[in-house]
């Protein structure tokens, strides 16, 4: 398993604001199918990672692999057509339309169809059955007709999810998706990300511990930048640095 | 005209331009604000020193002030109701309110004071030239200067040196990180706002005799104190202070060789610049 | 009412659909033919006006770019047709307007192409800048421009070698512009509809999310601001057509914001809000402005703040909600 090539792998990954070093030496596989955890205390470096991982932010050196290919220097664009999606630790969604108009934007971009001036956009029959399965799928139907202004933030959150599989990914990088939402309702996030379909490979950031060790096969620690530590539950749940910097209380708790 | 007249003749030209944009700098870089009715201010500083002159007989500083003062009230209070209502909202709107509002304004004083062009009576002291050794000039127009440059200085200090610079300009970098550091951006808007404005004030009629003054001001010079603050770079005091001085003798020198494609000069130079550098001359990016 | 997805996505493949009360300005404007035989010539600068505050729409209603200098375009337009037809003796109406067309969607594909990488201030004075650049080269370029004073008297051929121009009653320059309308309107209601103007949405809404979704931005806005462009180019060759002069007012800040005024006195991003604005605006500036100039100012000022702050979608924004209740009454029975 490990000798085969995985999915999504950085070698080396630097990225450097001036003296700040935000990423330091990242080496890192994502393997077919993951399920993966990122965790961190807060200024980490997380979410600069996924904007390296993205191509929103070019690394200062090292390299972003997909399938064993050199994408780090293809723009976000390029990217996201051969599979790497991402949601937003903030929801980023296009606030005066309506869920399925959200959804649909993403899909027809997906399909190619989101350059076609003449034809309307609601006559694009296969982009529009594959956005009302998406909507479905999250559980998001009763919603479909309103816009995102009007939906409380934890429908949201499902949007923003539902977007990122209209991008049909292969590779799925979640920004602690149930940010923002009370908790109560963060069990109908967790239940959408535990059944999305196994082929996906899901990067997920979270601070619960109980959703990361419920979750994840695999899970990485990064602390000031760099990888901290890395293994499966059991084994980071055992390590007595990782508990010392960083879960002590989470886990003991 | 001799070099240094033509350079002093630019200089007293951009500084005008510098009172009157350094506040549209300081407060777009603050609140973000799109304020294409900074112009107005500098207008409304200019009626009141007429106003003043005329009809309560002050002379031209006490008048200056009082432009100062009445102007920064104004701009305090504006600001307070209807600004800081759209510091949320997009451009558009910003755009679209601040262009009411220069229409407002431009008819208030059409109908107050009427529609023809005014002159500010220069006081004696200033109507003649004074030697500089190695020329001799206009007196308006080297005070004009100094003006401009104590201003500049005194605003450099100010930002560099004081607390409240301080915290202007750690809101300028990141108005969040400053709000958690326990600043009051509010208030903070509301001071900068109303000094800004009513620094415009001190240009307009300061340099009244070099602009002109009349109830169209706000919109004849909107592009060049525009162009002034995105070369300048937003929320930078040296930086406007360099544009304002660039664009001010580039005009003047422009104006007398080439008096009708001159100003199509200072189009092409802007655009070629922020395409360069977006963030103006003297900006840091990101910021 | 219908929920669930498939009943939001029946809604979606409709909304394309012509309604009944589409045919309303159009069925208007044929009568204000038959109805103001007399004041078809303001007849016809109002349908040049919703012509030039429709191609606005198109960049700064649905895609979201805030542009100071529209009428960069329309000046493009009207000189192109005052000069092809003062100094190439090109004095063919229709031939006149794809040329103006031309011009104004080269001028907007090369500028937009440079100017789109920027956003915010920076591209309003850009756009301010690039506008006045070429009042500036029309106030210079005399020999060919005119300078200040413009190219008045000029004469076209009859339209479609049947039509000519009426100089008194402006009969056939109002059925023209009209003509030329339905024909841009159509085109612009096609593109808001389709995905194209489904992604130039999405950008305006949130660009951010756009370029996540992996939709070449930049592309699309490039070839929004340029289709616009030439739409404003035809509205500026139409109004040199429909007026027989050309000058440098069609280049100016006034006409730019002008029209994003009246946009946004309409509704932007409405499609018909250019409609609305464009009559409204124009109809009481008439009425008022010649009387009491400043107090139409003053006027236009106070509303223009309080559109602003209380009324962001303009008159059709204001009128939604009243639709809405009406509609929703009738099909509750």
């Amino acid at each position: 398993m490990s000798g085969a090539i995985p999915i999504l792998e950085t070698r080396g990954l630097c990225k450097a604001f001036g003296a700040l070093e935000v990423a330091r030496e990242i080496d890192f596989r994502l393997e077919r199918g993951a399920r993966h955890a990122l965790i961190g205390p807060n200024g980490a470096g997380k979410t600069t990672f996924v904007n390296l991982l993205t191509g929103v932010l070019a690394p200062s050196r090292g390299q972003v692999l997909l399938e064993g290919e050199d994408v780090t220097h293809l723009p976000q664009a390029k990217r996201v057509k051969r599979g790497i999606a991402r949601t937003f630790q903030i929801s980023q969604l296009f606030r005066g339309l309506t869920v399925l108009e959200n959804v649909a934007i993403a899909v027809a971009e997906r399909m190619g169809a989101g350059g076609a001036m003449l034809k309307p956009a609601g006559a694009h029959r296969e982009v529009l059955d594959e956005t009302i399965r998406l909507v479905e799928m999250l559980k998001l139907g009763d919603d479909a007709g309103r816009r995102i202004g009007e939906l409380p933030y934890g429908r949201q959150r499902l949007v923003e999810i539902a977007i990122a599989l209209g991008l049909a990914p292969r590779v799925l990088l979640l920004d602690e998706p149930a940010a923002g939402i009370p908790s109560a309702e963060s069990h109908i996030i967790l239940d959408a990300i535990a059944s999305l379909p196994a082929e996906i490979a899901i990067l997920i950031i979270e601070h619960d511990m109980d959703v990361v060790f419920r979750f994840a096969k695999r899970i990485t620690v990064m602390v000031s930048g760099a990888v901290f530590a890395e293994g499966t539950p059991a084994e980071i749940a055992a390590n007595r640095d990782v508990r010392a910097v960083y879960l002590g209380s989470a886990l003991d708790g | 005209m001799d070099i240094a007249g033509v350079f002093l003749g630019g200089f007293a030209a951009g500084m005008v331009l510098f009172i009157v944009s350094v506040g549209l700098s300081v407060t777009m870089g603050l609140m973000g604000f799109v304020n294409l009715a900074h112009g107005g201010f500098a207008m409304l500083g200019g009626y009141t020193m007429v106003l003043a002159m005329k009809h309560a007989g002050l002379g031209f500083v006490a008048a200056l002030a009082l432009a100062f003062v009445a102007v920064a009230l104004l701009a305090g209070l504006l600001e307070r109701t209807l600004y800081a209502r759209l510091y949320r909202a997009g451009e558009l709107d910003q755009v679209l309110f601040t262009i009411g509002l220069v229409f407002v304004m431009i008819a208030a004083i059409t109908l107050g004071v009427g529609p023809e062009t005014q002159t500010i009576r220069l006081p004696d002291w200033m109507r003649g030239e004074t030697d500089l050794g190695f020329v001799r000039y206009r007196t308006y127009s080297l005070v004009v200067i100094a003006t401009g440059v104590a201003l500049a200085l005194a605003l450099w200090l100010g930002f560099e040196r004081t607390r409240f610079g301080a915290r202007i300009r750690a809101a300028v970098d990141n108005r969040r990180m400053a709000a958690s550091l326990g600043v009051d951006v509010g208030r903070l808007f509301t001071v900068t706002f109303a000094i800004g404005s009513g620094l415009a004030a001190v240009g307009g009629g300061l340099g009244a005799e070099i602009l002109g003054l009349d109830p169209n001001y706000p919109l004849r010079y909107l592009a060049y104190f525009l162009i002034v603050v995105a070369v300048g770079g937003l929320g930078r005091v040296t930086g406007v202070f360099f544009a304002a001085l660039l664009i001010g003798v580039l005009d003047f020198v422009l104006k007398i060789h080439f008096p009708k494609g001159g100003t199509m000069f200072i189009y092409a130079l802007t655009l070629v610049l922020l395409l360069a550098r977006p963030q103006g001359l003297f900006g840091r990016k990101g910021a | 009412m219908m929920r669930g997805a498939a009943a939001a996505a029946e809604a979606f493949a409709r909304r394309h659909r012509l309604r009944w009360w589409e045919a309303l300005p159009w069925i208007a404007a044929l009568a204000a033919f038959f109805v103001f035989p007399t004041y078809l010539s303001f007849g016809t600068q109002l349908l040049v006006t919703v012509l030039f505050a429709l191609s606005l729409d198109l960049v700064l209603g649905y895609a979201g770019i805030v542009t100071l200098g529209h009428a960069a375009f329309f000046g493009a337009g009207a000189y192109t047709v005052g000069m092809l037809a003062a100094h190439a003796g090109w004095n063919e109406p229709l031939s006149g307007l794809a040329a103006a067309a031309a011009v104004a969607a080269t001028i907007g594909f090369l500028s937009g192409l440079v100017l789109l990488r920027t956003h915010g201030l920076t591209l309003l004075m850009l756009t301010l800048c690039t506008m006045a650049l070429l009042e500036q080269a029309a106030n210079m370029g005399a020999a060919w421009t005119g300078g200040f004073d413009g190219i008045p008297g000029l004469k076209f051929q009859k339209i479609l070698g049947l039509f000519e121009f009426d100089v008194l009653y402006f009969r056939t320059q109002y059925l023209y512009a009209l003509a030329v309308l339905f024909a841009c309107f159509v085109l612009v209601r096609t593109l808001v509809y389709s995905s194209f103007g489904q992604s130039l949405t999405g950008v305006r809404e949130n660009v951010l999310r756009m370029h996540a979704v992996g939709a070449p931005v930049r592309t699309r806005l490039v070839v929004a601001y340029t289709i616009s462009a030439a739409l404003a180019g035809v509205a500026g060759g139409l109004f040199a057509q429909a007026t027989g002069f050309v000058n440098l007012a069609v280049l100016g800040l006034d006409r730019s914001a002008g029209v994003m005024i009246m946009l946004i006195l309409g509704g932007y991003g409405r499609l018909y809000g250019a409609f609305v604005g464009a009559v409204a605006f124009l109809l009481l500036e008439h009425v008022l402005a010649k009387a009491y100039p400043t107090a139409w100012q003053l006027g236009v000022g106070v509303l223009l703040v309080l559109v602003a702050l209380y009324a962001r979608n303009g008159i059709l924004g204001l009128a939604e909600p009243l639709a809405r209740r009406f509609a929703a009454r009738r099909g509750g029975v």
